[in-house]
């Protein structure tokens, strides 16, 4: 879809993904600016309900960046990042919704390239996906 | 509703060129919570900061958002300004709009519009921002050190030197661990227990010590700084305080028992002493093997003793010791003989392990220092030494290397010809570990003057021929099989955790890897830490090393205990997980998700509580909880939720 701008959140691990986006930074890497970085200490933090939020409310792309297997800052909270987005693919399936419209990457500090990479080459797929279907879900007053 | 100032930095041009910093401005001056707003050119500099001290001061703020470099940079900075303006520093928030906004974009409108939303998702949750404060628990100001081998006793040494008081246990009726069993050590061929028992004596001596012998730890609560410890010490049946040594008990005992010292190269009684040079220095009676004391069935000891020193009454104790930090020293033993039986130990006499050939070696030892085989007592003319025994086999037996093994095969090797001037030792290698400082030159100098014959190649089988053994291998630099007859034979065994630690472990609830060796917290920045808050590691324990890499590691961890013991309080962030007991079930999903045991299931009130001092602000639990019950301070769901939501909105 011509001129589609693609609403992504980035969950990013403050331990590696983020640093890593730094990285990207300091050395002036070009992506696009459709992704908002939401930062967390671990990938497992972030919790399934949370990206069934984003999607229904309106973003079009969820991505989870997360340190290497066998480096998390904290032993294992990125295999429990791994199982809880596989488990969560098979949901938005059940939901009729694109499972590539999430995902999970592990990118280190001193990946600033492959973030950067990431980043284009994720925003060019939501583009090509086009904007998320809207979910029919009744609106909870606390949500 | 907060008072939210937002400060815009320009960062030079870093920013400025591609974030339209006053359009930002105006665009977010009448946001819901926004007090006050404004850009400047350096937010970091003296300048800078004092712009926000004075709109804190003047605008009456209690929450700022700095859009500007990443957090990495100078987030203590403004927390700093924060606290200086006598606010909490946790109500603060960076938006990171260089790094991950004006550096990575070319549009300017894209980047001013992005740098808007990054810049909202800020204030939205600096809005939900509670005030923290650093966690703090007092520390008891004593070490623990488990394990009186050479890396536990400098470990001990050290910790006292500095003034802190420090419980030893130990296993054994004695320290001195294996080293004390050495005779030379490499390179230098200085007389082990001349160099050990110099520090065994300071440390039996010093104020700061308690040294519980035939002790083990049998249960450990608490936590870092905080630890209540139970230590189990067998009955005394002598008094360490009575005994003098007089060795009149020995004479009269009818046990005989195999000696450990002497790795079962001789024997001993049930009552006796280790070595002597023990510390403590007693006898000490062993009713395992004694003939029996309820009833008393011999007795003849306690008759003989003048010092009354034997009391068949004793029992065990339960210590109960306050401890502020726990060092594990529990070194190491040899690999199993048995599960190589190809070697034939057991069956032949004259194979023996590397241990015992240094019992045999010493001049404390089974045969006096002279080189006498145990069969018949005979001098060995020839002497095949087998490396890598169970070591660097990962398909039948130890995957790793024991890495002290080619050292000392030919320190053996030395010592053999130095006392054996005609004696010819083989030497049967896969390759030679000589990395330490002389260790090669050590080697350079046995094979250039000393003859001794190297062979590569592993060794299949070990048996007799008539009186001689042949040891039966390949020698792979010529490719051919190879036979060597030997009057002894020395298996150079690979070296395991030590068997009691792998109890040990379970109660201290620390890691160990596949193999049993200590899991230190950063393979190669944290050697000397385990990933439990408090627990310090030091010695083989922790991976197969040789005694100056043991002796620096202890020092390392005695390091690592002091900085924790020289500090009143411990502190530690409060970005920590907490439970809403009025929404937790006791369901206890959370608690195995928590990689540092920093949650437990109050048994009293059943819900789930957080040790503050060992969570560590993953939040790994808060995304298991079912009912919202864990929550994380200042990243809690709703704060999340917030911020998705201002994303979503595109605004």
């Amino acid at each position: 879809m011509k001129d589609f701008e693609p609403k992504i959140v980035c969950f990013l691990c403050k331990w590696c993904t983020y640093s890593g986006a730094d990285l990207a930074g300091t050395s002036r890497m070009k992506y696009p600016p459709n992704g908002v970085v939401i930062k967390t200490l671990c990938s497992s933090r972030v919790d399934p309900q949370h990206i069934l939020l984003a999607f229904s409310k309106g973003v079009d792309g969820v991505f989870i960046g997360g340190c290497h297997p066998g480096d998390c800052h904290y032993q294992s909270g990125n295999y429990k990042t791994k199982r809880r987005v596989i488990l969560l693919k098979k949901v938005l399936e059940q939901l009729g919704l694109n499972t590539n419209r999430l995902r999970l990457e592990w990118i280190s500090a001193s990946e600033g390239r492959k973030f950067a990479d990431t980043m284009v080459e994720f925003t060019e797929q939501i583009k090509k996906l086009g904007p998320i279907p809207k979910i029919n879900c009744k609106e909870d007053q606390n949500v | 509703m907060k008072r939210i100032g937002v400060f815009i930095c320009h960062c030079g041009v870093n920013i400025k060129d591609t974030v339209d910093v006053e359009k930002l401005t105006e665009e977010l001056q009448d946001y819901p919570g926004v007090a006050y707003i404004e850009n400047y050119m350096f937010m970091c500099s003296d300048p800078g900061q004092n712009h926000i001290k004075n709109a804190i001061k003047e605008h009456k703020l209690n929450g700022i958002v700095v859009s500007a470099c990443s957090p990495t940079l100078h987030e203590s900075t403004f927390q700093n300004v924060l606290k200086e303006s006598g606010l909490n520093e946790y109500q603060l928030e960076i938006a990171n709009i260089r790094e991950q906004c004006s550096w990575v974009h070319n549009d300017i409108e894209q980047a001013t519009h992005k740098a808007k939303l990054i810049t909202k998702t800020a204030i939205e949750k600096l809005k939900l921002n509670e005030s923290l404060y650093p966690v703090s628990a007092p520390v008891t100001k004593r070490a623990l050190v488990i394990g009186g081998g050479i890396a536990g006793i400098q470990a001990a040494l050290d910790i006292a030197d500095a003034g802190y008081k420090v419980i030893m246990v130990e296993k054994k009726p004695s320290i001195g661990g294996h080293m004390i069993q050495l005779s030379e050590t490499f390179p230098t061929l200085d007389c082990s227990q001349c160099i050990l028992t110099p520090k065994m004596v300071a440390l039996s001596k010093h104020k700061n010590i308690k040294l519980y012998v035939n002790s083990e730890v049998e249960a450990v609560e608490g936590y870092v700084g905080n630890f209540n410890v139970k230590i189990k010490q067998d009955a005394l049946y002598v008094d360490p305080d009575k005994c003098n040594l007089c060795d009149d008990c020995t004479e009269v005992c009818p046990v005989l028992v195999p000696n450990e010292q002497e790795e079962g190269l001789s024997w001993r009684k049930a009552i006796y002493i280790p070595f002597p040079q023990a510390i403590p220095a007693t006898y000490t009676l062993d009713v395992e093997n004694c003939l029996g004391l309820e009833p008393i069935a011999c007795g003849k000891c306690r008759e003989k003793c003048e010092a009354e020193a034997i009391n068949y009454d004793a029992k065990p104790k339960i210590i109960e010791e306050e401890i502020g930090a726990i060092i594990v020293a529990t070194g190491f033993d040899l690999y199993p003989v048995e599960n190589i039986p190809e070697y034939g130990y057991g069956k032949y006499p004259d194979v023996i392990t590397s241990l015992q050939f240094e019992r045999i070696l010493s001049a404390t030892g089974p045969t006096g220092g002279e080189v006498l085989r145990p069969s018949d007592g005979k001098v060995p003319k020839e002497i095949v030494f087998v490396q890598c025994s169970g070591s660097r086999d990962p398909e039948h037996h130890l995957s790793y290397c024991s890495k002290i093994c080619c050292m000392y095969t030919l320190k053996h090797a030395k010592l053999y010809k130095h006392k054996v001037h005609n004696g010819q030792p083989y030497i049967f290698y896969i390759d030679i570990r000589a990395g330490g400082k002389r260790y090669e030159e050590f080697v350079q100098q046995a094979v250039s003057e000393e003859n001794v014959v190297y062979i590569r190649g592993k060794v299949a089988k070990i048996y007799k021929q008539g009186d001689k053994m042949i040891v039966s291998g390949m020698d792979t630099l010529s490719g051919k099989k190879i036979e060597v007859q030997a009057d002894l034979v020395v298996l150079a065994m690979g070296i395991v955790p030590n068997e009691a630690s792998y109890n040990l472990v379970k109660k201290l609830k620390i890691n160990t890897d596949d193999k049993g060796f200590l899991t230190e917290a950063h393979p190669k920045l944290r050697p000397v830490e385990s990933l439990q808050a408090g627990f310090f590691l030091a010695g083989v324990a922790q991976g197969p090393r040789d005694i100056p890499d043991s002796v620096a590691q202890a020092s390392g961890a005695a390091s690592k205990a002091l900085a924790l013991l020289s500090s009143d309080k411990i502190y530690h962030s409060p970005i920590i997980a907490s439970v809403d007991k009025d929404l937790c079930s006791g369901c206890m999903i959370c608690v195995g998700t928590c990689p540092y045991g920093a949650r437990k299931l109050d048994e009293v009130s059943k819900v789930v509580e957080v040790n503050d001092i060992l969570c560590e602000g993953c939040g790994a639990c808060i995304s298991a909880c079912p009912s919202g019950a864990a929550q994380q301070k200042n990243i809690t769901d709703n704060q999340i939720d917030n911020m998705i939501k201002i994303i979503a909105s595109g605004k």
